[in-house]
């Protein structure tokens, strides 16, 4: 298999499979409970999630280490665990694929505001990820993704704790964004095209856009960090925004839908398209179609 | 009043310790306490509120408001309890069990706070038997719900169906909230009220307490 990065550079789109936390809550998570217990106690249900993404024709695929940061964990008791938890995490992903994908380790959000906003201290937040980023590191991921943040100083400090652990590592980092009155910002007021240019200056390799929007607005969104930076973007689109109906969360978007709005964005320029919440195997199946219908053209 | 202005301007500022100062001076010239929160504290609350919805601000302005609000609160409690300003009632709030989030039911609190009702926070991942146990026991007028998440909304549903079987629906109103709650969701339930956001939340409690 050719590195990532290579193909990256000679200007190829990567899929990236769907939604994990959302097909795990079908499988038995409980809402508030930590996903990262799939690792230790169920692993042939991840296994098997990578398994159908594959046949789906997704070539990258997340381990799930999304909430596995010592400060998320300690809230379930899980944080002595952590590093065992990675290994097992990027295991289960390899052995499910073999060496018919990357494997990419998510690093999500510590859940806690920093000062003066909230009471956590930026240095304690920065331990936190670089821990946890140097037990990702020596299991050996492919890409590492600082994903669903939106606090770009929060982001910034995962990039930069990142890229202490490893020079080498693949980086990308990618921000949930609103939809405003004014345009596109994370909750915390920050633009677009200043997450994409402060993110790329602390370490990232690539930065995009995952979470929070449907793939209209992550058209526009796309189109907001095309302007602010000439490097191939990172994109992964909700199916839309969960609703509940009759008790259940349905999200949206099919695939058909999605995948017919996904050449505006490829049009763009993309590294690596994927699904973020809501999004299935039948999403990655019609994103593989379109994209390489695209590739063709 | 151009004291309360001013006050009014600091909160929307965020700038908790000119808030605080602000108050004292308030207190000093001889306002009424409840003149100081309603068109200094409060006032410059709603601004806030009002410019949070429109997306002028954004989360961090609403935060560091919020702690001004707190600052000036502390200074006036006291003072609002000797003069024996009857409380408007009271209040249980929370976030529904499963779900973390607690920035916006925090602003409901300090929005509820300021409106002059008791609230009792239970804080984030609480049980619908918390929330009814509380609110009978503490004598409640209302309970105040928040979830931002479709997993963990379900859990406004089972307050709702717990208050029917302790047969206390009637004395104990549930206003309901957060991004992915809807009206409908509301009155599929069986709840009071729905709050699009924390200044309608105190708007929906106060209306339905005063029936």
């Amino acid at each position: 298999m050719k590195p990532l990065a290579a193909r990256i550079s000679a200007g190829e789109t990567l899929l990236a499979d769907g939604a994990l936390g959302s097909l795990l809550m079908e499988r038995g998570l409980a809402p508030g409970a930590p996903p990262e217990t799939f690792c230790l106690e169920r692993p042939e249900v991840l296994a098997d999630i990578v398994r159908q993404y594959n046949a789906a024709g997704a070539e990258v695929f997340q381990a799930n280490t999304f909430g596995a940061s010592s400060l998320k964990l300690a809230r379930h008791n899980l944080a002595d665990r952590a590093g065992e938890i990675y290994c097992r995490a990027i295991e289960i992903v390899r052995e499910a694929v073999g060496s018919d994908g990357y494997v990419w380790a998510s690093v999500g959000p510590t859940g806690r505001l920093l000062r003066p906003y909230g009471d956590t201290e930026s240095t304690e937040v920065y331990s936190s990820f670089l821990e946890q980023a140097r037990a990702l590191v020596s299991a050996g991921p492919d890409i590492i993704a600082v994903e669903t943040m939106t606090d770009l100083a929060e982001a910034c400090l995962a990039v930069k704790a990142v890229r202490e652990a490893s020079r080498d590592i693949f980086l990308v980092a990618t921000m949930t964004f609103e939809s405003r009155k004014r345009g596109f910002f994370t909750v915390m007021g920050n633009t677009v095209g200043q997450c994409a240019r402060e993110l790329l200056e602390a370490g990232a390799d690539l930065v995009g856009t995952n979470c929070g929007n449907g793939i209209e607005k992550m058209v526009a969104i796309a189109g907001e960090l095309r302007a602010a930076t000439d490097r191939p973007l990172v994109i992964r689109p909700n199916a839309g925004l969960p609703e509940l109906r009759a008790g259940r969360t349905v999200y949206p978007e099919t695939p058909d839908f999605m995948a017919a709005r996904l050449p505006d964005l490829l049009d763009l320029g993309l590294a690596i398209i994927g699904g973020c919440c809501g999004t299935t195997p039948a999403h990655t199946r019609a994103f593989r179609t379109a994209l390489d219908r695209h590739d063709r053209a | 009043m151009q004291l309360l202005e001013q006050l009014a301007a600091a909160l929307r500022e965020g700038e908790d310790e000119r808030t605080a100062e602000l108050t004292r001076a308030a207190v000093a010239a001889g306002i009424a306490p409840r003149d100081i929160l309603d068109s200094g504290l409060v006032a410059g609350m709603n601004v806030v509120g009002s410019q949070f919805r429109d997306g002028d601000i954004f989360l961090p302005e609403v935060l560091l408001a919020a702690r001004a609000m707190y600052a000036g609160l502390a200074i006036l409690k006291p003072l609002l309890v000797k003069d024996n300003i009857p409380s408007l009632g009271r209040v249980v709030i929370g976030t529904v069990q499963g779900d973390l989030h607690d920035i916006g039911k925090n602003l409901v609190g300090i929005m509820l706070r300021g409106a002059g009702f008791d609230v009792i926070d239970l804080g984030n991942d609480v049980a619908p038997e918390r929330f009814v146990d509380t609110a009978l026991k503490e004598n409640c007028g209302a309970i105040g719900l928040s979830a931002l998440l479709t997993t963990t909304m379900p859990g406004m549903k089972r307050v709702v169906e717990l208050l029917q079987q302790r047969n206390a629906r009637q004395q104990v109103k549930v206003v309901i909230g957060g991004a992915p709650v809807t009206p409908e969701y509301c009155r599929e339930i069986g709840a009071d009220g729905y709050a699009f956001d924390a200044a309608a939340a105190v708007d929906k409690v106060r209306e339905l307490l005063s029936k």
